[in-house]
């Protein structure tokens, strides 16, 4: 008997991963983040048609790792390209892949109007509440209090403005269907985030609008803390201001069990 | 078949230019005085099943544009002074990225806000490139509403033939004025060469990736240098320009775009007077058409340049004629439009040497 007849894989890379390594850090929520966009591609049979946008921050070279075609987007405007590319090639998958500085801050126009435009692309939203690229500033969704290298003493409201929730905010606009927030953080909350991004993919299928998943990530390495206690963090603390679950929802779709 | 002629504004025959060309995707945001474009195309475009976006920004226009280009669609946006500011960064990318697209700007009175007449003052920005880093974008210059249209051919083959954004400037005057035009046969875009680098989905093929983050120093070095000779190529092989009346001149005249139309009356008006003036028109205004420039210039001698901005055109002609012929040199800036009578006078004057207009320049 072969080899082959005699074990199932049961367990592989991704086709749409790159067998390569990542620069990410150990502990980091991005690198399960690109597993399971990949595995729900891959699931979904979507890879050959799919045109991805990565931000520019931690994930800029996301280009890497990722097993299908991609374009580089100047900070923040990751929608407006999608956006001209979802235009140009509606029947191509449309995906971006952005952090919280690029979606939240420097491309807050082109976060919002895109999805008020109710443009047929998926985003992944990975947060962090850190600038994690350039070494622990702050970012637009750092928490009250919390320490960054522009926040000395934790993000104070008087000096530094608040945290801002762009899921919550945008999920106000007409042309959104579909936003989750989700963890990465346990095992269990990886599964519900899995599910998710399967979700806001399927909207895109369904050319039913904008769609996007909110995923809090831990970034140890700028949060100073381990990478078990970073887990810790994200599912005590960071949820008290981006509470989990389902933000809206308005696909008709009836959850499977 | 090419079009009936048509009486047409200078912004609606870029748009429909546009389209004939294969443009299939325009994205741009308000701004005076180039509205009459995207307002045209919002329409049009749609009739040949292309897209129309109006963005949110300059930035998100110019970025829809890339997005589009980088899926392998001719596209277009289209601004004024300001707006084209905000639109470097995402020039600069494609630049990088080498991705074909084309950037309409219809010049206004600045810096800042400025207004909203006629201006030559983003000379500099166009061909000095005013996003980050080591690229040159191919500028045209139009001085009319047929070559409008020709050129806005010519700068969809330009960029995409090179893969880089090529930049079409015009002014507020020119994109108002209505003048006779003939269209060129619509291109069938089934037709155009493919882009085996263009982004359709992995089927059947390795990823693609377009990017210009090349963190490596030894590699960014390598791209710089591959782009410089795509650079290099374009001046040797894309320079444009015209001359009038320069067989017999004792004077050359430089302008580009509506000043050459002013100059060009002036011309006439001193011929009228027995005096041999001739024009010296730079179509590319990167490439510049250097070397013609400055074999003319040293035969005739004398070297009168006129321009809607402070002296930035004129930098390329000291750098093409040096010392090769005298230079003198009248700008106007701020949206003011001289009458032919006016440049008739600097002319004379550079004539003269007396510097009642204008100013003799020191090279």
């Amino acid at each position: 008997m072969s080899a082959e007849a005699a074990y199932k894989k049961v367990f592989g890379r991704p086709e749409s991963l790159k067998d390569t390594y990542t620069h990410y850090c150990p502990g980091c929520g991005h690198s399960v983040a690109h597993r399971l966009v990949a595995e729900c591609l891959d699931e979904m049979g979507l890879r050959e048609e799919t045109i991805g946008v990565p931000p520019v921050g931690c994930a800029v070279l996301a280009y890497n790792y990722f097993n299908f075609d991609m374009v580089e987007a100047p900070h923040g405007r990751a929608l407006a390209v999608a956006t001209g590319i979802k235009r140009a090639r509606p029947e191509k998958f449309v995906l971006t892949y952005q952090g919280d500085g690029d979606l939240a801050a420097i491309g807050t126009a082109e976060t919002v109007h895109a999805a008020n435009r109710g443009e047929e692309i998926s985003t992944i939203f990975i947060n962090n509440a850190i600038y994690g690229m350039t070494g622990g500033q702050m970012a637009p969704t750092t928490l009250l209090g919390q320490e960054a290298t522009t926040a000395p003493g934790g993000r104070d409201p008087k000096l530094h403005g608040r945290p801002i929730d762009i899921s919550l905010m945008i999920s106000h606009c007409d042309g959104v269907v579909y936003i989750e927030r989700c963890s990465l953080a346990s095992l269990k909350h990886i599964r519900q985030a899995k599910k998710a991004v399967k979700k806001c993919f399927q909207v895109q299928v369904d050319r039913l609008g904008f769609a996007m998943v909110e995923l809090l990530s831990p970034c140890p390495t700028n949060w100073k803390l381990s990478p078990k206690d970073s887990w810790a963090w994200v599912n005590e603390v960071m949820v008290k201001t981006y509470p989990l679950g389902v933000i809206k929802d308005t696909t008709g779709y009836e959850d499977k069990k | 078949m090419p079009s009936e002629k048509m009486l047409m504004r200078g912004s609606h025959v870029v748009g429909e230019a546009a389209v004939r060309a294969g443009c299939r995707f325009y994205a741009g945001y308000p701004i005076t005085p180039q509205n009459e474009l995207p307002e045209y195309l919002s329409s049009r475009i749609l009739e040949v099943g292309g897209t129309f976006i109006q963005g949110e920004s300059e930035i998100a226009s110019i970025n829809m544009v890339l997005g589009a280009a980088s899926a392998g669609m001719r596209a277009l946006t289209s601004s004024s002074s300001p707006g084209i500011a905000l639109k470097q960064e995402g020039i600069s990318y494609m630049a990088g990225q080498e991705l074909p697209g084309v950037v309409v700007n219809m010049m206004r009175g600045g810096p800042g806000l400025g207004n909203i007449a006629p201006s030559g003052a983003d000379y500099f920005q166009a061909t000095r490139g005013g996003g980050n880093g080591d690229y040159r974008t191919p500028v045209l210059a139009p001085a009319g509403c047929q070559e409008l249209a020709d050129m806005t051919f010519v700068a969809f083959d330009l960029a995409d033939k090179y893969r880089t954004p090529v930049m079409i400037l015009g002014d507020g005057l020119m994109g108002q004025v209505m003048e006779p035009v003939v269209f060129p046969d619509p291109i069938d875009v089934d037709k155009l060469p493919g882009k085996e680098w263009a982004l359709t989905g992995c089927k059947g093929r390795e990823p693609r990736a377009l990017f210009s983050m090349l963190l490596n120093v030894n590699i960014l070095y390598q791209h710089n240098l591959h782009l410089q000779e795509k650079y290099d190529e374009i001046t040797a092989k894309e320079q444009r320009w015209e001359t009038i009346l320069t067989d017999d001149a004792d004077l050359l005249v430089v302008a580009y775009g509506s000043p050459a139309r002013i100059a060009e009356s002036a011309i006439e008006e001193l011929r009228a007077e027995g005096i041999a003036a001739g024009l010296f028109r730079p179509i590319t205004l990167w490439p510049y058409p250097t070397i013609p420039l400055r074999n003319l210039a040293a035969k005739i001698g004398k070297v009168a340049v006129f321009e809607f901005s402070m002296g930035q055109m004129l930098e390329d002609v000291i750098l093409s004629v040096g010392d090769r012929a005298e230079i003198y040199f009248h700008g106007v800036p701020g949206g003011v439009v001289p009458t032919p009578s006016d440049v008739a006078q600097f002319l004379r004057s550079a004539l003269k040497g007396d510097a009642k207009v204008g100013r003799r320049i020191e090279t």
